[in-house]
């Protein structure tokens, strides 16, 4: 493949799709699917074909376009028109006001800041390629940066741009992905891997899945290049064993690469070779530690080890293994693409480009965002998201998963970015956020997180094993109305000695839901030990059963 | 004598076809030791679960000691060593179908059914199983009832369709 012949099949896909005055899009991510836009598809199609309209109409299946919630949407490209939860019987008249726009269906408001106040870097092509066509990708940019490395650019100029870009990891914590990438590529000339984490194990997250499903071959040309900016010869992705979608659309994907020598031996007819696997995963959350992911792929329990050694000395079965998370390789293109200085021009000092989050939980509009680092929480949740539903009142916001903290209203002014979220006690992480309300209690959520984590344990270390299990318990205690001021003491202890002694991330986070419901929510555990109960209704805790607890002592 | 037991039993636990299957993954790679995991994929995919001549027979494939693959398989919460009921019903209990209301999908269908998580029904009619997260947040709270999704579900309605499931 040379760059010639990559502007050829882009030219030849795109005048293929010109030729269509009307090019209708239909989600088919894995949402949107389950609610039966597949139906709508082939209604659309059938429609098509029975009206006569075949050279008129293009209908094509594409990626994620983010409003889940409103699933199954139609988008109608030509005139930027977006219906929401439409159905097959929709067909016909969808088809007929394809100028005007029907009046009798549902359509998302133009202008809808959940669209408008979007920066899409990593989603630019997500809702709009057919995830399952290279020649689409192609057809958007895709492969020019790969092929432009290859030939034009030596490993180490590649690594020199990723680390000008100022990209962090996108998995949660946020390493200098450069600095990772020069690592791996100066341990010389050996055996060495590229791992991509595809194990979105954080409940309440989905923006992997959404990236794999929509434009898998962006996360295939960001291991390539990845690959050949460290010097690596093989490579796997680790998919959740629950996204058997974007397993099946990864699978097409590396097959179609390799049929165009974008993937394999002798990539654009030059001396690199990489070959690629796909790992199906086993439903255990800490395998989205590196380490523990590392012995997963080696066929073993994935349980994680001391670091260091870094897996970017010693990985996978011992060698260099560069290990970055879907959404830091669907970065490399564009960055590649655009320059350096391009991507450090958006978000924040520390924080550069963009971060995906999946929205979800009590706020209007439900779905995938992707947004520019250093925007605020409340811009996210009230412009973007709509606000709380059914004119309840705000509590926290969720960031994180289990490793994560509960905002406050307090704090919603805070930008989000590595650093700040931090600084109240939160963090990054994968990017799921869920917004509560007031018929949330921020007890029963740090139980529930601590519940997951409890069951998640690997049981290696000791702290995380037993630790969560007694913290567990005292929560459940509090929860219950049946805790004094020395368990919550022993809980404030135990949250400080996970955090320090535990073997990995999962154990030395693991408080962080107790530590920050305590830090801005204390009165809610004080109302459940004092006597007061429950102020959502969710625990057991209801104020006269401990006032009747009180009674003989 | 040792290394005779250790290799020997290559052929499947019987003549069921599709132990061909499980014997193209273990050879596609190569009976390497890291295959355990994909292998054991395999044999749940097309048997549902996994029992103990199964166990037995993926590591005398893949030369791997039994206890290593009896760890795996109970390491990951994916693989299952139980058969399921005829009908499966998977509740995610995921933070977003937490707070929107996955504890009172469960007590419903264990109000019907008498069955808790993770638990089959006498008549071997109907297994709950619960999720940690399905992904499909957006359409909290969700449910997977014999593989398909259903979003936005109520505690009524969801006891309704698995019933219609049942004897249609």
């Amino acid at each position: 493949m040379t760059i010639e012949e990559l502007r050829q099949i882009a030219e030849t896909e795109r005048a293929v799709q010109k030729k269509y005055p009307h090019r209708v899009h239909v989600c088919t991510a894995a949402s949107c699917l389950s609610c039966g836009s597949g139906e709508v598809r082939e209604a659309l199609q059938r429609e098509v074909a029975e009206s006569g309209m075949r050279n008129e109409v293009l209908v094509k299946g594409v990626g994620c376009m983010g409003l889940c919630s409103a699933g199954p949407l139609v988008g109608v490209e030509t005139e930027g028109r977006f219906y929401a939860n439409v159905k097959p019987q929709d067909a016909p008249e969808l088809l007929r006001h394809l100028d005007t726009g029907s009046e009798t269906l549902e359509t998302c408001p133009p202008g809808m800041p959940f669209f408008e106040r979007q920066t899409r870097i990593v989603l630019e092509n997500s809702g709009r390629i057919d995830p399952e066509r290279i020649e689409d990708y192609i057809a958007n940019q895709g492969y020019v940066a790969l092929v432009t490395a290859i030939t034009e650019l030596t490993p180490h100029e590649i690594v020199a741009q990723i680390i000008a870009s100022g990209l962090r990891g996108r998995g949660g914590a946020g390493y200098p992905t450069g600095l990772k990438w020069s690592t791996v590529a100066k341990t010389g000339e050996q055996e060495k891997y590229v791992i991509c984490n595809a194990d979105e194990g954080d409940p309440g997250a989905f923006m992997d899945r959404a990236v794999m499903e929509s434009d898998p071959h962006r996360v295939l040309e960001g291991m390539i290049i990845a690959a050949y900016a460290v010097g690596a010869q093989k490579g796997f992705i680790y998919v959740r064993a629950e996204y058997p979608l974007a397993m099946q659309r990864l699978k097409i994907a590396i097959r179609q690469a390799e049929r165009l020598g974008l993937l394999g031996s002798n990539i654009c007819h030059t001396r690199f070779s990489f070959h690629l696997d796909l790992r199906l995963g086993g439903g255990a959350f800490v395998c989205g530690e590196e380490t523990a992911l590392i012995a997963s792929v080696e066929g073993q329990r994935g349980m994680p080890r001391p670091r260091p050694p870094y897996p970017a000395e010693e990985g996978l079965w011992g060698c260099p293994t560069l290990i970055n998370n879907v959404e830091t390789f669907a970065n490399v293109a564009p960055i590649l693409r655009h320059g350096p200085q391009w991507f450090a021009a958006i978000g924040t000092e520390k924080s550069k480009g963009t971060k995906v989050f999946a929205l979800a939980g009590r706020v209007n509009h439900n779905g995938l965002i992707e947004v520019p680092m250093g925007i605020r929480l409340h811009e996210i949740i009230y412009e973007i998201g709509g606000g709380i539903p059914e004119g309840k009142r705000f509590k926290a916001v969720q960031t994180g998963g289990p490793s994560g903290g509960c905002i406050p209203e307090s704090q919603i002014d805070s930008p989000v970015d590595y650093e700040s979220l931090a600084k109240i006690g939160s963090i990054m992480g994968s990017g799921g956020m869920i917004v509560m309300d007031e018929t949330s209690c921020m007890v029963d959520v740090a139980k529930y997180f601590m519940e997951f984590c409890m069951s998640e344990s690997c049981g290696k270390c000791i702290p995380c094993r037993a630790g969560t299990q007694q913290m567990y318990q005292l929560l459940e205690k509090i929860t219950a109305g049946e805790a004094t001021d020395a368990d919550l003491a022993l809980l404030e202890e135990l949250c400080e000695l996970l955090k320090n002694t535990s073997l990995c991330g999962l154990g030395q986070s693991a408080p962080n839901p107790v530590v920050t419901t305590l830090r801005y929510f204390r009165e809610e555990y004080d109302a459940h030990i004092g006597g007061r109960g429950c102020a959502a209704g969710v625990c057991k805790a209801t104020g006269k059963k401990a006032d009747k607890q009180e009674l003989p002592a | 004598m040792f290394m005779q037991t250790y290799l020997a039993p290559l052929a499947p636990p019987s003549a069921d076809k599709r132990w061909k299957t499980v014997e193209a993954t273990a050879r596609r790679y190569g009976r390497e030791p890291h295959a355990l995991i994909e292998t054991l994929h395999t044999v749940q995919e097309t048997f549902g679960y996994l029992n103990e001549s199964a166990l037995r027979f993926v590591a005398a494939a893949l030369r791997v000691p039994l206890s290593r693959v009896y760890g795996v398989a109970t390491f990951y919460h994916f693989f299952t060593l139980k058969p399921n009921g005829k009908h499966s019903c998977v509740v995610c209990t995921g933070t977003a179908c937490y707070i929107k209301g996955a504890a009172g999908l469960l007590a419903a269908i264990e109000k019907s059914r008498g069955i808790k998580q993770g638990e089959t029904t006498a008549d071997n009619e109907l297994s709950l199983i619960t999720a940690r997260c399905l992904g499909s947040c957006a359409l909290a709270p969700a449910a997977v009832l014999d593989g398909a999704v259903i979003g936005k579900v109520g505690p009524e309605e969801l006891v309704t369709r698995i019933q219609k499931e049942i004897s249609p």
